[in-house]
């Protein structure tokens, strides 16, 4: 079975984002970049299913600027076997993304795709969807376990009112929940391996897909600022406080 | 052209996210029809029909709609678009699963989270967690659009909408089949729509400690949720999680305890009204955008609460 895993780079998590001055969008110059948190589970799970015998290639596809391919390594030390780098320096919403990877799918022909359910920077939760769409495939999105057999999965969603249970004929698309698996640390013998793994470099061209994004961003503001209020001392002060200032008890 | 609203319904009740996202749909167009699709829905159809500002319930019922899966709305919805200018959805795990699937059949960029409305084109969005807002103006023909359902308040009742039966009929499930649902279930309100809501976090120790939030919840008339730490250790299942990729909530009173208070948690309830936070820790990051912040043990102060509050 071969699964292809998309791995976005966007800013690390724990930065906080600063909307510039000009209002076109957020800071980038010098702020630390990773992998999308959920990309890390979906690669997790690929390698999991591979070390179980489940999987024999894994393919990791990455598209944006030439630093995805950092991105792409950080995929391989944890265990992708090999990458696929779409190289564009233009913004892809994800209509984009999910043409570009069904055009690769057309071609590499995997049995799973699994991608994160949300990137952290656009929060779009997206592209998966749609790529399912564009396939014809199934869809499990926002995974928390998945039992994959022969020919068919089984997928647990997380759904706002609990869990929700599915089951998907291969070939089919799967978008991770957080608590699908925590990501391993890639050790430092694999660090070094990573280097070694192929990536293709591709272009938008290469695929005929129309990239231009259809939402134009006006402008990029700062949601407004939440007051800090003040420290009450005691419960008492507290419930007085809220029944009489605040009036909500 | 009419605007679309897809209701969202569970155990033949709309859900109350619906009411939102009519109030959303009604400022991108002077029209508003609701989609109700599933199998023996008739009990929504009629809820829908009431709902202030609704001119038309569209009725699509069909076997392979009953559980709702993406695979079997998103061609129903792909139908019905031709006729609407906005087809609309909650931003619920129900909106999100299923309109990206229809929007990329369409050719469509949808847009996502949708908090206001500027003109029919154009709309404001959260990136970033929230710690960005980018208004952003779309070139589609047909505009679908997931709605933060915090950002609008509720459609009012007393309306009575005409209802037209569709064919729901002939899609097919891709591949998919459903096999269960296992739904938590609670005598309090949801945490969406609840007026009150008390969240524990970490700091509450085990599951058994939020015990103590809930006969606080139980005082106020309060929803529980948590942090998502709360949730991966366990302490009590994934629909109670707040934040940036759980639940947005905005109460008119949030109750953060024993939550140290991350961007992710911030980004779903830094739009409650009134927000309090209880931490042992004095530099917790939560006290600089709670109203009120109590620095001390959750575990002495929360009883104290839940007592005084009796009184
Ligand atoms: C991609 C991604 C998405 C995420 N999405 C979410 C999300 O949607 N929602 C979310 O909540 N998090 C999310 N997180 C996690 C987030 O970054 C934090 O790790 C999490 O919110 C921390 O939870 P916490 O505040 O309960 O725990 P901690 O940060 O460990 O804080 C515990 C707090 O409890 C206090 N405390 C301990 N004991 C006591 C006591 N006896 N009395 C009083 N106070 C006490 C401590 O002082 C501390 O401040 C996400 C992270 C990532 C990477
Ligand atoms: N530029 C990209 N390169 C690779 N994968 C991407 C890219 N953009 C989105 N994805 C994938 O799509 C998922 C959802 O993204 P989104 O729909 O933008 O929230 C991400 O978690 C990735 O798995």
């Amino acid at each position: 079975m071969k699964v292809l895993v998309a791995v976005k780079r966007v800013i690390d998590y724990n930065v906080k984002v600063r909307v510039k001055s000009d209002k076109t969008g957020v800071e980038t110059a010098n702020v630390k970049m990773s992998m999308n948190p959920f990309d890390e589970i979906a690669v997790e799970e690929a390698v999991r299913l591979k070390e179980a015998g489940k999987a024999d290639e894994i393919v990791a596809v990455s598209m944006g600027v030439t630093q995805c391919q950092e991105t792409l390594r950080t995929a391989f030390a944890m265990g992708a076997d090999r990458g696929i780098h779409v190289l564009t320096d233009a913004e892809l919403q994800p209509l984009a993304v999910a043409k570009l990877l069904k055009a690769i799918i057309d071609e590499e022909k995997p049995d799973l795709v699994i991608l994160g359910k949300q990137a952290i920077d656009d929060d779009s939760n997206q592209t998966g969807q749609m790529l399912a769409g564009l396939l014809g495939w199934p869809q499990g999105t926002f995974a928390s376990k998945l039992d994959v057999g022969d020919g068919s999965l089984q997928v647990t969603r997380e759904i706002d009112g609990g869990l929700e249970t599915e089951k998907l004929t291969m070939p089919a698309i799967i978008t991770t929940d957080l608590r699908l698996n925590e990501p391993r640390y890639a050790s430092l013998p694999n660090i070094m391996k990573a280097k070694r793994k192929p990536i293709d470099q591709k272009a938008p061209e290469d695929y005929g897909v129309d990239i231009a994004p259809r939402l134009k961003t006006l402008k990029v503001t700062e949601p407004p600022k939440r007051e800090g209020g003040v420290k009450v001392g005691s419960v008492d002060e507290l419930v007085e406080k809220l029944r009489n200032e605040a009036g909500v008890i | 052209m009419p605007v679309l609203v897809i209701a969202e319904h569970e155990a033949g009740e709309l859900k109350s996210a619906t009411l939102n996202t009519v109030t959303a749909a009604k400022a991108m167009g002077d029209e508003v029809h609701v989609l109700v699709a599933g199998k023996g829905c008739s009990g929504v159809a009629d809820a829908a029909k009431a709902v202030d500002g609704v001119a038309k319930v569209l009725v699509a019922e069909d076997d392979a709609l009953e559980n709702q899966l993406a695979e079997t709305f998103a061609p129903l919805i792909v139908k019905l678009a031709s006729d609407y200018s906005h087809v609309v959805v909650p931003a619920t795990t129900f909106g999100k699963n299923v309109l990206p699937r229809a929007a990329a059949l369409l050719d469509v960029q949808q847009i996502s989270d949708v908090m206001a409305v500027e003109s029919p084109d154009t709309f404001v969005r959260p990136i970033y967690a929230g710690n960005a807002l980018a208004t952003v103006q779309s070139s589609d023909s047909v505009k679908l659009i997931t709605v933060r359902t915090t950002a609008f308040p509720a459609a009012g009742s007393g309306g009575n909408a005409a209802v037209e039966t569709v064919d729901g009929a002939g899609a097919s499930a891709e591949g998919a089949e459903f096999v269960g649902r296992e739904l938590s279930r609670s005598e309090r309100p949801e945490l969406t729509s609840a007026r009150v809501i008390v969240s524990g976090g970490r700091g509450m120790g085990s599951g058994e400690n939020f015990s103590i939030l809930e006969a606080l919840a139980d005082k106020l008339g309060a929803a529980v949720g948590a942090s998502r730490a709360a949730v991966d250790a366990g302490f009590v299942p994934n629909d109670y999680q707040v934040g940036q990729t759980g639940k947005v909530v905005a109460p008119e009173l949030y109750i953060a305890v024993g939550i140290s208070g991350a961007i992710q948690h911030l980004a779903g309830m830094k739009d409650s009204k009134v927000i309090v936070a209880i931490n042992k820790d004095e530099e917790a990051p939560i006290f600089q955008i709670a109203d009120y912040g109590l620095v001390g043990d959750l575990f002495k102060i929360v009883p104290e609460l839940t007592d005084a509050i009796g009184k």
